[in-house]
């Protein structure tokens, strides 16, 4: 296997080494995911349910019935108001914990392990923890509603709230990600540009965030909401063992509803086609990022 | 913003988070260890007067195989975490360092392939191995993670920085390039690898949403569908036996998390911001 030194001779080795080198992961890259998702795209557009043995195209047929069906629009609409709650919260406190974080001396290590715990843990374990802490009578949640003075309900089986119990668990568990990223973003700062401003005279705490830090924090702020959203979309585990969609559809969320069309009904090409529609909300995203961060980029 | 807060009052703040933050841990564990009528009761206390740990945690094991949970835990996170070692490293490698037609085209599925959730692929690996007949099997649970397309990007943004008078070197010595895949490239990446292991291990031991749609089988359960099929079974009635289940569940992990701390938080940073 000896090499030789001139680098014509050995780039065809080169070449071929790297194919074989690459080839496993290829194959399984597009054995477990891109070619799925091109079948997803293309089921679909057909009638096929598990087992059937004729499959027949159908064009839009699954997204025009998707388009009458309520339960979908529904699912839909709890799927983007828990984003919608679920971001802004994990963020803004990511980004708090993170600056008080990086401003205190001591413990460091020790907030961060605290509030990265959740993220590291099992979700569905943790989840029945939540389900004890929205208990009607004994949960911590309850308690501090009641000592507060403030009404209380059962959370997770009042169809106005249960939606957002599962918001606060969700939120809870990517809150340490957040900080994580922002705490990276922060130390990414160049110290030179607060000496800068204090140089102008300008040292306050408030102008040094609001001149510095959060200009600077631009693309790790954009890059947060996109990692944050994208999970938030994929939120499945605490409605499949909590509410199960319920009460009255109150939770039901895309994937929820994708997996309980695609493999419980057995609809296997409408489950394929709500599949579809996650997949664009989720790639939708990653444009959004994109776009923004490249504008920075050009004229930030 | 923060440093006008005295630091006795940004301590303050951080405490109070901290503790909401670990409020769910405590009252795991000190649920595990009551007796039904402590669980119950209206005033919470951290520890139980009558201690009932033992018949908690000898309910979780007897109720259900929580024993073989965990193995199937160990057993598919390892078999997951091997195969994406052997395949993404290679490839890292052939991005990272080797000149061949195919290289962009390549790295651009990688970065596609990013973008695709594991949801996504679902339904057609449902299908193909309900035509293998492979479902309800461990090979039903592993193969759809086998690939780790994260790790090959991982593990190509470490492979640039190794420099190139060390791949020349080995040359020079007479390896080929699968011998300095394993030979120079795998020592020099130990740390990056490490961390990419934490990260698949928490990853693929808390995955529920495959093995909830591939398994039925109680025996091949992982750990988050066994608590999923405990708690169903017993339809919220003993809080003590599935709180100490959900603590055995989920030690492994914090401990894990707690050893490999670092690792982790380098190895969920480095992928975003660089």
């Amino acid at each position: 296997m000896a090499r030789p030194p001139a680098r014509h001779p050995g780039a065809r080795a080169e070449a071929i080494a790297a194919w074989l080198l690459a080839l496993p992961a290829l194959l399984l890259m597009w054995a477990m995911l891109l070619g799925p998702a091109v079948a997803v795209l293309l089921l679909s557009f057909t009638d096929w349910s598990l087992g059937e043995p004729e499959m027949s195209w159908a064009g839009l047929g699954n997204y025009l019935q998707l388009a009458d069906d309520p339960v979908f629009w529904q699912s839909l609409r709890n799927t983007l108001i828990y984003v919608g709650v679920s971001v802004p919260a994990t963020v803004g406190l990511g980004l708090g914990a993170a600056l008080l974080v990086e401003s205190v001396g001591r413990g460091r290590a020790f907030y961060r392990a605290a509030y990265f715990l959740p993220v590291a843990s099992t979700l569905l374990a943790m989840a029945l923890v939540w389900e004890f802490m929205f208990h009607p009578t004994v949960g911590f949640v309850t308690q501090t509603f009641r000592a507060l003075g403030l009404p209380t309900t059962d959370w997770l089986q009042d169809p106005d709230t249960a939606l957002l119990a599962l918001a606060v668990i969700g939120i809870w568990q990517n809150l340490g990600l957040a900080m994580v990223l922002f705490v990276a973003g922060l130390q990414g700062i160049p110290r030179d540009l607060y000496e800068a401003l204090a140089m102008d005279g300008a040292d306050g705490a408030w102008e040094r965030f609001r001149r510095v830090t959060w200009p600077m924090l631009g693309p790790a702020l954009v890059f947060v909401v996109a990692i944050i959203a994208i999970r938030s979309f994929q939120v499945f585990d605490t409605v499949a063992v909590l509410t199960e969609g319920g009460p009255n559809k109150a939770t039901e969320v895309l994937l929820h509803t994708m997996v309980q069309e695609g493999f419980r009904f057995l609809r296997t090409a409408y489950g394929a086609a709500i599949t579809v529609i996650f997949l664009i909300f989720t790639l939708a995203v990653t444009v959004a990022q994109t776009v923004l961060l490249d504008r920075r980029a050009h004229y930030g | 913003m923060a440093d006008r807060l005295g630091p006795l009052l940004r301590h303050a703040l951080l405490l109070l988070g901290a503790a909401v933050m670990l409020a769910p841990f405590v009252l795991m564990l000190s649920l595990s260890l009551k007796p039904p009528a402590e669980i119950f009761a209206p005033e919470f206390r951290l520890l139980p007067v009558q201690w009932a740990a033992v018949e908690n945690y000898t309910a979780a094991f007897t109720k259900v195989p929580l024993a073989r949970f965990l193995l199937n835990g160990f057993i598919v996170t390892f078999c997951i975490f091997a195969a994406q070692a052997v395949t993404a490293l290679p490839m890292a490698y052939a991005l990272a360092k080797l000149r061949w037609h195919g290289r962009d085209t390549a790295f651009l599925l990688v970065l596609a392939a990013l973008l695709v959730p594991p949801q996504v692929p679902a339904i057609p690996l449902y299908i193909a191995l309900w035509q293998l007949d492979l479902l309800n099997t461990y090979a039903a649970v592993i193969l759809p993670s086998t690939i780790s397309v994260f790790g090959i990007f991982l593990m190509r943004q470490f492979f640039r920085t190794v420099p190139d008078d060390l791949i020349a070197a080995a040359r020079m010595d007479g390896l080929g390039e699968f011998a300095i895949v394993w030979r120079i490239m795998l020592p020099t990446a130990a740390p990056a690898l490490a961390a990419f292991g934490c990260l698949s291990f928490i990853w693929n031991w808390n995955e529920f949403f495959w093995p909830y749609i591939a398994v039925q089988s109680e025996q091949l359960m992982t750990p988050p569908l066994g608590i999923a099929f405990f708690s169903d079974t017993e339809a919220g009635t003993s809080w003590g036996p599935l709180m100490a289940a959900a603590t055995v569940t989920t030690a492994p992990l914090v401990l894990a998390f707690l050893l490999a701390q670092r690792a982790f938080v380098r190895g969920v940073t480095m992928t975003g911001i660089k």
